[in-house]
């Protein structure tokens, strides 16, 4: 499989906090890595700094998209490559319904009937006119997210905790939505790439990650199956991880 | 011919001699005498026989030179009515004329003309009534309600004209209409000032539905005075819409609720640019039972623009009203100044829900980048909160019109970053 996205020694600092520390990470287009740490860990500030939000700035090493070196390209630019994400807490944006940014991120590309068929499944008929993310319960947030990815069609999805705020009786309506995303209901189509964020892993019982990372203190510190992981982490917390890399 | 009484004109001219030189509570004061140039003009046959610059600027506020949606139409030019016409589908619904061929017309007008906004407010008024130059006047037959709006367009042509119109609109009882009021230049150098008196009657059951856009230039002044009544049960609803430079503007339209649940609304969107001095508000007045009003404004400074953003609500009621005000203000430049001011006032309205959210502040980054994770470019995404934040969504503007507004807007929030 070729190689779709490579981190090299990132060290990431937002404002003067260190946040991440020397990360190398790769993986291959399609495939889904599911990321675990505790709160605090960097997990976030990876996604967002392959997003290329502002606020997190790279002080050393590199990433490779698509065989580009994006570390200098904007928000803006690194989505035309193919990168979107799934904010967990969306900022509110009085004014613009859902409808109307789905349009103008669709730009003709998706069509309506399309669009509207993808609403429907997501349970947001009644949202698109709705100031975007305006008394958004946290399972409609994150099914605002989806749409909106659905129709921008993105490479590489980077998803922060999509169970978080959501019930359980949403989850596995978002979990499904993920799958279809990602395209991993198709056969002959090529599939998305995914990282995705999870603190409790409810999401894997919907999704199949193919590895899972730890993040700890600012870097990847062990990889593996991520059901593996899980179960590890179920069982001996985060503690475990910090034994066994000592 | 009937006409309204001599006495009560003359009573009217009276009071109006008094406030000749009476300065306005608001504002710049403007020295009228420099505007004293008469221009009258001919007929039209239609609207599609205006001069080239004098249709461009009526369609840019929202007139349909073709007529097509429209249940009738009157164009007014510096100081000549040119054109007013009833579609013939309507006919018998509704009627429309020059306030001075009403004045003429009808003797039961003296219970109306003058009655809301007081002749002696200021020299602006006082000038509105001892020089005036007609202005509209229609009227909605009880229970008529036709589907199109009414387009009116008040134009100036010349340099050094003080336009002093009086406008009066009267919906009878249980009837609608929906009227656009265009008023602007065909000149964009052009100097001088337009004087607006208009006095609204909503009548029992009755809804009004008023858009007003705004194109002036650099070195236009304008002063409208305006007033509206709501009867029981009626509603008013104002979209107003200025988003060209204005060498000064200043009005505060009030909307007196006097019947058990007559409600008011107001929706003010204002883009200040250039060296634009900007005084605008809206008051609405709560005198009976279940009344409801809701101000709301948008306004965006840019250059050198300066922005009042006023609202009131009075409740002065005993029994219960709700009323809201959002008022909220987007700065583009480090040149440019916005007041918010709202304000309440419970008048021993001990049952009255008053509330206000008032904000000024920058585009939030943070929006800009959420919408640019999506692959919209950082002008497209400002472009799209900007024209969210204005909220244009006024029925009847012609498509083209909107997405004119919607490319000032984006052109100028470019310059802006």
């Amino acid at each position: 499989m070729q190689e779709m996205l490579r981190i090299e020694d990132l060290w990431v600092s937002v404002g003067n906090v260190q946040i991440l520390k020397g990360v190398n990470l790769s993986m291959n287009y399609g495939e889904v890595l599911v990321l675990f740490g505790p709160n605090g860990a960097g997990k976030t500030s990876l996604i967002m700094t392959l997003m290329g939000f502002p606020k997190y700035r790279v002080e050393q090493g590199r990433i490779y998209f698509k065989e580009q070196d994006i570390t200098g390209k904007d928000v803006y630019e690194r989505a035309k490559l193919g990168i979107g994400v799934s904010f967990q807490r969306p900022p509110t944006v009085r004014g613009v319904t859902l409808r109307k940014l789905v349009e103008v991120i669709s730009d003709d590309k998706v069509s309506k009937e399309k669009f509207l068929e993808y609403s429907e499944k997501l349970n947001l008929s009644g949202h698109l006119d709705r100031n975007l993310n305006d008394g958004f319960s946290g399972g409609e947030m994150k099914r605002s997210e989806l749409l909106q990815l659905m129709v921008q069609r993105p490479d590489l999805v980077l998803i922060d905790e999509p169970e978080s705020g959501v019930d359980i009786e949403n989850i596995a309506l978002v979990g499904e939505s993920i799958n279809k995303l990602l395209g991993k209901d198709r056969v002959k189509e090529p599939k998305r790439g995914a990282i995705i964020i999870t603190h409790t892993g409810y999401i894997l019982d919907y999704v199949n990650g193919d590895r899972g990372c730890i993040f700890l203190g600012g870097n990847v510190v062990c990889q593996g199956n991520p059901k593996d992981i899980l179960s590890e982490i179920k069982k001996n917390g985060y503690r475990g991880c910090l034994v066994c890399q000592e | 011919m009937p006409g309204i009484s001599k006495t009560y004109l003359s009573d009217i001219r009276a009071r109006a001699e008094t406030a000749k030189e009476k300065k306005a509570a608001l504002g710049p004061d403007i020295d009228i005498l420099l505007y004293s140039q008469h221009i009258e003009r001919g007929r039209i046959e239609s609207l599609e026989s205006l001069e080239q610059q004098a249709k461009e600027a009526a369609l840019m506020t929202g007139i349909d030179i073709k007529e097509e949606a429209r249940s009738g139409s009157y164009m007014q030019v510096d100081h000549s009515v040119v054109y007013e016409r009833i579609n013939t589908a309507y006919e018998g619904q509704l009627e429309i004329m020059s306030t001075s061929d009403a004045l003429i017309k009808y003797d039961w007008l003296e219970n109306y003309y003058w009655r809301i906004v007081p002749v002696d407010q200021d020299k602006y008024t006082a000038q509105a009534e001892l020089k005036m130059t007609h202005g509209y006047f229609i009227r909605v037959f009880p229970h008529q309600k036709p589907e199109y709006p009414v387009q009116a367009c008040l134009l100036v042509a010349e340099n050094y004209v003080s336009q002093n119109v009086h406008n009066m609109i009267i919906v009878e009882e249980g009837a609608e209409l929906q009227v656009i009021t265009g008023c602007t230049l065909s000149k964009s150098d052009a100097e001088g000032i337009h004087i607006g008196v208009s006095e609204f009657f909503v009548k029992k059951g009755g809804k009004l539905s008023f858009t007003m856009i705004h194109n002036w230039a650099d070195n236009f002044h304008v002063r409208p005075r305006t007033a509206v009544i709501v009867e029981e049960d009626g509603m008013f609803v104002s979209n107003y819409v200025l988003l060209k430079p204005v060498k000064s503007i200043q009005a505060f339209p009030a909307a007196y609720l006097k019947g058990a649940r007559a409600s008011a609304k107001f929706n003010t969107v204002v883009y200040g640019r250039k060296d634009s001095y900007i005084d605008l508000g809206s008051k609405i007045i709560f005198e009976a039972e279940n009344t409801r009003g809701e101000a709301i404004a948008r306004t965006i400074a840019a250059d050198e623009s300066v922005i009042y953003s006023r609202g009131d609500l009075i409740a002065k009621t005993k029994d219960y009203c709700l009323a809201h005000l959002d008022c909220r203000g987007i700065l583009f430049s480090k040149k440019g100044k916005i007041y918010a001011i709202p304000q309440l006032v419970s008048d021993g309205s001990s049952k009255a829900e008053l509330s206000h959210e008032a904000s000024i502040g920058p585009i939030a980054e943070e929006q800009v980048e959420y919408l640019m994770s999506r692959g919209i470019s950082r002008d497209d995404a400002v472009s799209v909160i900007t024209s969210g934040f204005l909220n244009l969504d006024i029925p009847y503007l012609p498509e083209f019109l909107d997405r004119n507004i919607k490319e000032v807007i984006q052109a100028t929030a470019k310059e802006a970053l």
